[in-house]
């Protein structure tokens, strides 16, 4: 039975992911802040598909939980799903430089360095999936929310320096792009429904992407022109605009 | 936040706005608790505006989580927004199966104790309430109560019929019942008027499952003929070995969209005239046993998705009464001659003979239950005024899950234990902050 580690595993995204993945008969492991939560979703998940599920604390922006998380897992896992995000407030991230911090690290530098972490073992074993769900707020820096898009940007150039390290490995990384998805990140906002995914929606991409060895999956395609647009104007326009 | 929607029900009638939140666990629903007056939402199966809160609206589907279940009794415990139809998915295969259903699958656990929804087989089980041993409620007051016949037990009952008004059902622990096969053995029997009907109802009191469907637009001698059906869940004995071999295989049709709403609706008269004729002719030349799998025997109308939106942009009217048992006949024959008059007819017409009353606000009473869909519209709309009047004047009373037209002044007459609930609510301090757009127009 394969197994498949879904790190941010309290998110709306990860649970339909962890879901998904059962349904095809993989064991789970899952990490998280939240023990209680995690708890609950294990129980789901055993109930539901009865397949094996481990749970793990682990802040992944925390140095120490990366080392215990990876060195307390019963088994390498096969695959793992990086769902961990945190889109913040543009407005006080340009004002409060511990909020900002907060969210560059949970957005790149902790699920970066804990997916470096895994490639290396995975390329030890020789096999092994890696998906990272970064956004299409990292493909150009915005007005409206460049902190979170930056930090986003960095994890889909990590995520791509990860594939092209690894390609001749057997190790194989998606880069996910959801656009808006409708979980709690995006509650209350006013997103257009004819470019909301449901969280079930990315789920059944992430494991096309996996059983396909996509490299990077839009999880509604017209993400991918609108960002080709949004890429193409000339940052001297571009910078007058409020997009 | 600029949060503000229209919501309807399922009938698509009436719209009304709200500010919608959702949320995933216990805790965050806590933290949406508004004094302006709030409801929780299921998955949108109510027809009407109960589901709509005054203020706001919480959406519980992302509330699904199974929490237990006991192999030895069939006890679940599980999370308010978990719907049925994800119930029958999981545990049908291991020969469990909802102990009481409605017509849809598609709602939720929360929605069915909060409406205690019935089935084909409330004349044998009751409602839904009697297979529930406990839910945690969530009141307005940010407190946490572990409800029972027990614990709480006045909130309990209360909460079974109250329509989400005595606080949010976050998860509960329901008896389900144990099956051998995901197949039905149906019987079909047509009559010939509706006396023909309620005695066959009554002839056959030791089926497990039975339901009618009425030819709404027969007049005269015709009056109440009906196609009825009923239902027993077959052993593995006695499937024909293909099928036993796999007994439970879900056999299912295509499924259907509706996928846009037309302006219009697409059931007029002549449709229905046409439909009703039909299906008629057709069931009655079925007459007699037959092997029928579960979707196709409780849920027809599941196939087809978003069936709501046949009737164009103005939406449908469910009307559901139940008759006390003594007046049902003079009852339904005063109603379907007034229906067939106007030549309007129903789409669904279903007749079911209903067991005992239980709890102090459940819709369900002794007597025969008649469910009726029509078209928005000024016609049907003094149809359905008339069939309320006709309701009040044989004693019976109307299902809140399906209103939506139903005045306050109506509702004193036909229900009164309304203004005892109401009371209780307020009481209880539950009266301000939960309300729907429904507890507003009837006073509740």
């Amino acid at each position: 039975m394969p197994t498949l580690l879904v790190v941010g595993a309290t998110s709306d995204i990860a649970e339909a992911t962890a879901r998904r993945f059962a349904a095809a008969g993989y064991a789970l492991q899952l990490a998280g802040r939240d023990k209680a939560a995690l708890a609950a979703i294990a129980a789901d998940l055993e109930l539901r598909h009865r397949v094996a599920v481990t749970v793990h604390r682990c802040d992944v922006v925390e140095a120490e939980d990366r080392a215990a998380l990876l060195g307390g897992l019963p088994v390498l896992p096969d695959a793992v799903v990086c769902a961990v995000g945190l889109l913040g407030d543009q407005r006080e991230n340009e004002t409060d430089s511990v909020a900002a911090e907060r969210v560059m690290r949970a957005n790149y530098e902790g699920p970066a360095l804990l997916l470096g972490s895994l490639a290396e073992a995975f390329a030890a074993r020789g096999t092994g999936v890696i998906v990272g769900i970064s956004s299409v707020a990292g493909e150009r820096g915005r007005a409206s929310n460049y902190v979170y898009g930056s930090a986003k940007a960095g994890m889909t150039a990590f995520l791509s320096g990860l594939r092209n390290r690894f390609g001749k490995t057997g190790v194989h990384v998606v880069t996910v792009l959801p656009g808006f998805v409708d979980t709690r990140m995006t509650a209350g906002m006013a997103v257009p429904p004819a470019l909301t995914a449901k969280p079930e929606e990315v789920a059944q991409a992430i494991w096309r992407a996996v059983e396909r060895r996509k490299d990077i999956v839009y999880v509604r395609p017209i993400w991918r022109w609108i960002m080709a647009i949004i890429g193409a104007i000339p940052e001297g326009l571009f910078k007058k605009l409020s997009i | 936040m600029a949060d503000r929607v229209e919501l309807t029900g399922w009938g698509l009638y009436p719209r009304r706005p709200t500010r919608l939140r959702r949320a995933g666990n216990a805790a965050a629903i806590a933290a949406l608790l508004d004094p302006a007056g709030m409801i929780a939402r299921g998955n949108g199966r109510a027809y009407g505006d109960p589901a709509i809160g005054l203020s706001t609206t919480i959406d519980m589907r992302r509330l699904d989580r199974l929490i237990a279940f006991d192999d030895a009794t069939g006890l679940l415990v599980a999370e308010a927004g978990l719907t049925l139809a994800e119930i029958i998915d999981i545990f049908l295969p291991r020969g469990w199966f909802p102990a009481v259903t409605p017509g849809t699958k598609f709602v939720t656990l929360g929605g069915a104790i909060a409406a205690d929804v019935h089935g084909k087989n409330h004349h044998g089980e009751g409602s839904f309430r009697r297979h529930v041993a406990w839910f945690d409620l969530l009141g307005p007051d940010g407190v946490e109560r572990r409800c029972s016949s027990d614990e709480h037990a006045e909130l309990f009952h209360w909460t079974m019929g109250g329509m989400g008004l005595t606080g949010t059902i976050l998860r509960a622990a329901v008896w389900l019942r144990p099956v051998e096969t995901a197949w039905i053995r149906q019987r079909t029997i047509p009559t010939a008027s509706l006396a023909e009907t309620m005695d066959a109802f009554e002839a056959n009191a030791a089926a497990t499952y039975s339901v009618a469907w009425i030819d709404t637009l027969a007049a005269g001698r015709s009056l109440g003929r009906s196609i009825l059906m009923l239902g027993e869940h077959a052993g593995v004995d006695e499937l024909p070995s293909p099928l036993a071999a796999n007994r439970f295989a879900r056999r299912r049709g295509p499924t259907l969209d509706v996928p846009l709403t037309p302006p219009i609706s697409l059931v007029g008269g002549p449709v229905i005239r046409a439909f009703n004729a039909l299906y008629y002719a057709r069931n009655r030349s079925k007459a007699g046993n037959s092997l029928v799998s579960i979707d196709s025997f409780f849920y027809p109308l599941d196939a087809i998705l978003r069936w709501n939106r046949i009737y164009g942009r103005r939406g449908f009217v469910q009307f559901q009464c139940v008759l006390p048992l003594a007046a049902a006949q003079a009852g339904l024959t005063t109603m379907l001659s007034r229906i067939a008059a106007s030549r309007t007819g129903s789409f669904l017409a279903v007749l079911k003979r209903m067991g005992a009353e239980e709890g102090p606000f459940s819709f369900p009473m002794e007597g025969y239950t008649l469910a009726l869909d029509f078209p928005v519209g000024r016609r049907t709309e003094a149809l359905t005024a008339e069939l309320r009047a006709m309701t009040r004047d044989h004693g019976g009373r109307l299902y809140l899950a399906k209103d939506a037209q139903m005045t306050e002044a109506e509702m004193s007459v036909l229900d009164p234990r309304g203004l005892a609930f109401a009371r209780w609510r307020r009481e209880h301090g539950l009266a301000g902050p939960l309300r729907s757009h429904q507890s507003e127009r009837l006073g509740l």
